[in-house]
């Protein structure tokens, strides 16, 4: 199901040349933001939980699943060089498990370490929040990777898209109609996070048990689903 | 095959006999239309490409979604305002865009790279330069294009709610002053957010890259910036929050505008910049403009030749 080529492939397609330094920037802006607020507002779990769902939860760790996701197949479907890759005796399913693994290890990295980081130098893992988030954030990526590489194998416009999800439905939605909360990945890795911290600061308006099922189910059934689109894909001309 | 050819003998037969072949076609000696007029077919294709006309239908719809998802808030605001009387528009005509920048964002990231990111990747632009066109007017028609995209997506919930108001018989003079207060902002938003988003936009070839740039680099250091004021506004240093909200556009515009155009600050503790700092902001956001400029220019000084 794993194949080592088509990994190293992907692997230099996403952080070949400059774009790897590119997708740092975004981790490296959170750790600075944390030494800044530490600076300023010193020690305070709130702030703390605030900066980290806020800024890198809701905005970095989408983002960076963007990137990574539509990256990791969008291009090459959009410059027609995904035949080459096609026309090998490899099964399409493990073309997007392998693609899959690599845009979520990619994701992982750039997201859920330097949350780790900044969460230390926010309020040293007081309560736990450090380690809540950080969890989150890796479960946000293991989802968020998955239905962003299905976006990619779906439409040619899968940032736009995957960005609208992101940014428009989670944050703009989510925020005035409460229903629209139960469908987002980002509430559901909440409610795995609220179950590491323990505590009141970290809270999600899903229950842990929906959250789980919702996350392994939306993750698998866009996996097989991409799988699925592969076999079939037809490489249009025009855009 | 002798084929009598038309052969365009010369008058003088003098000096240019070095040819091997004179196959006989005409040279063209009609009307040369020039450099200027190349450069507004350059600003009109892009302008008109910004909302997908002369494209496929599959490029029309995001635009044109983006389009009609700005204007209908301001229209259902009309609505409200003329059924019920109201004295005033529920939201000033500065505010409107702070309140949308999500949606423009959006259209910035998806047009910016539509508009430069395919003529690197397909390398064509070599093919304009080719033409009596420099890289000064590819970079002014791009720039004017996408800044005039942007301005007519800002500036129509703008006429909305102005028709509306008039409709509504509010104060004439009161409504026309908010209106023109308005289109000054959004065309300092529009320039700003454009040159932003080609600058990004014409490094990378890649149009989900450029789109995934440009709106992590809105996004962010909006997310980054108010987080910041809130905690400054937290810390009660009232003193540091216009200073930070120098550093993402969205918040120079809204400086800008609660500074000179009479809008009420969006910052945390509704404390806008003092007139002092207020030029700090049109200078950063002007420098802004112009740098953005000079980067384009020296970006296409050397690409594709």
């Amino acid at each position: 199901m794993y194949d080592p080529t088509v990994a190293r492939l992907t692997y230099r397609a996403l952080l070949g040349r400059r774009r790897a330094l590119i997708l740092g920037a975004l981790p490296l802006l959170l750790i600075a933001i944390s030494v800044v607020v530490r600076g300023l507002a010193g020690a305070d779990d709130q702030t703390a939980s605030d900066l980290l769902g806020g800024l890198a939860l809701a905005t970095m760790v989408p983002i960076i699943g963007v990137i990574a996701g539509t990256g990791a197949i969008g291009p090459e479907i959009d410059d027609g060089s995904v035949v080459y890759l096609l026309s090998k005796p490899i099964k399409r399913p493990t073309i997007i498990f392998t693609k899959l693994i690599v845009a979520i290890a990619v994701t992982m990295v750039f997201s859920a370490v330097p949350t780790l980081i900044a969460g230390f130098i926010l309020n040293g893992n007081g309560q736990q929040i450090a380690v809540a988030y950080t969890v989150a954030a890796l479960v946000a990526s293991i989802a968020y990777a998955a239905l962003f590489l299905l976006l990619g194998t779906v439409s040619r416009h899968a940032v736009v898209f995957g960005l609208v999800y992101a940014l428009v439905w989670e944050a703009l939605f989510g925020s005035l109609v409460a229903g629209a909360r139960t469908l987002s990945v980002q509430q559901w890795s909440l409610a795995v996070a609220q179950k590491v911290a323990g505590g009141d600061l970290v809270t999600s308006d899903v229950g842990l048990t929906t959250a789980t099922v919702l996350l392994v189910a939306v993750t698998v059934l866009a996996t097989w689903y991409a799988g699925q689109k592969l076999r079939s894909l037809t490489l249009a001309g025009e855009e | 095959m002798a084929v009598e050819q038309p052969m365009r003998t010369p008058a003088a037969p003098s000096g240019d006999q070095t040819r091997i072949h004179n196959i006989g076609y005409r040279s063209y000696d009609g009307p040369r239309l020039g450099r200027s007029y190349a450069t507004r077919s350059l600003y009109s294709q892009s302008l008109r490409g910004s909302y997908g006309l002369g494209r496929s239908v599959k490029s029309k719809v995001l635009p044109m979604l983006l389009f009609v998802v700005m204007c209908v808030p301001a229209a259902i605001m009309v609505a409200v305002a003329v059924a019920t009387k109201a004295k005033d528009l529920p939201v000033d005509y500065t505010r409107y865009a702070i309140v949308m920048q999500a949606v423009i964002s959006l259209y910035v990231a998806s047009q910016a790279p539509q508009s430069v990111s395919r003529d690197l990747r397909f390398k064509t632009v070599p093919l304009y330069f080719s033409r009596p066109i420099e890289t000064a007017d590819y970079v002014r028609a791009k720039f004017a294009a996408l800044a005039s995209a942007l301005f007519i997506l800002t500036a129509a919930p703008l006429l909305v709610l102005y028709v509306g108001a008039l409709l509504a018989k509010l104060d004439f003079t009161d409504q026309t002053k908010g209106f023109a207060q308005g289109l000054v902002s959004v065309a300092l938003l529009s320039l700003l957010f454009a040159g932003l988003g080609l600058v990004i936009a014409s490094v990378t070839p890649r149009r989900g890259f450029g789109i995934a740039a440009v709106i992590a680099v809105l996004t962010i250091s909006y997310g980054a910036v108010s987080t910041l004021q809130a905690i400054a506004d937290a810390q009660t240093s009232t003193g540091s929050i216009a200073w930070i909200g120098l550093f993402s556009p969205i918040t120079l515009i809204d400086g800008v505008q609660s500074a000179f155009l009479g809008a009420s600050s969006a910052f945390p503790g509704g404390v806008g910049p003092t007139n002092g700092e207020g030029v700090v902001y049109v200078l950063v956001t002007l420098g802004l403009i112009a740098a953005c400029y000079g980067l384009m220019m020296r970006r296409y000084r050397k690409v594709g030749l």
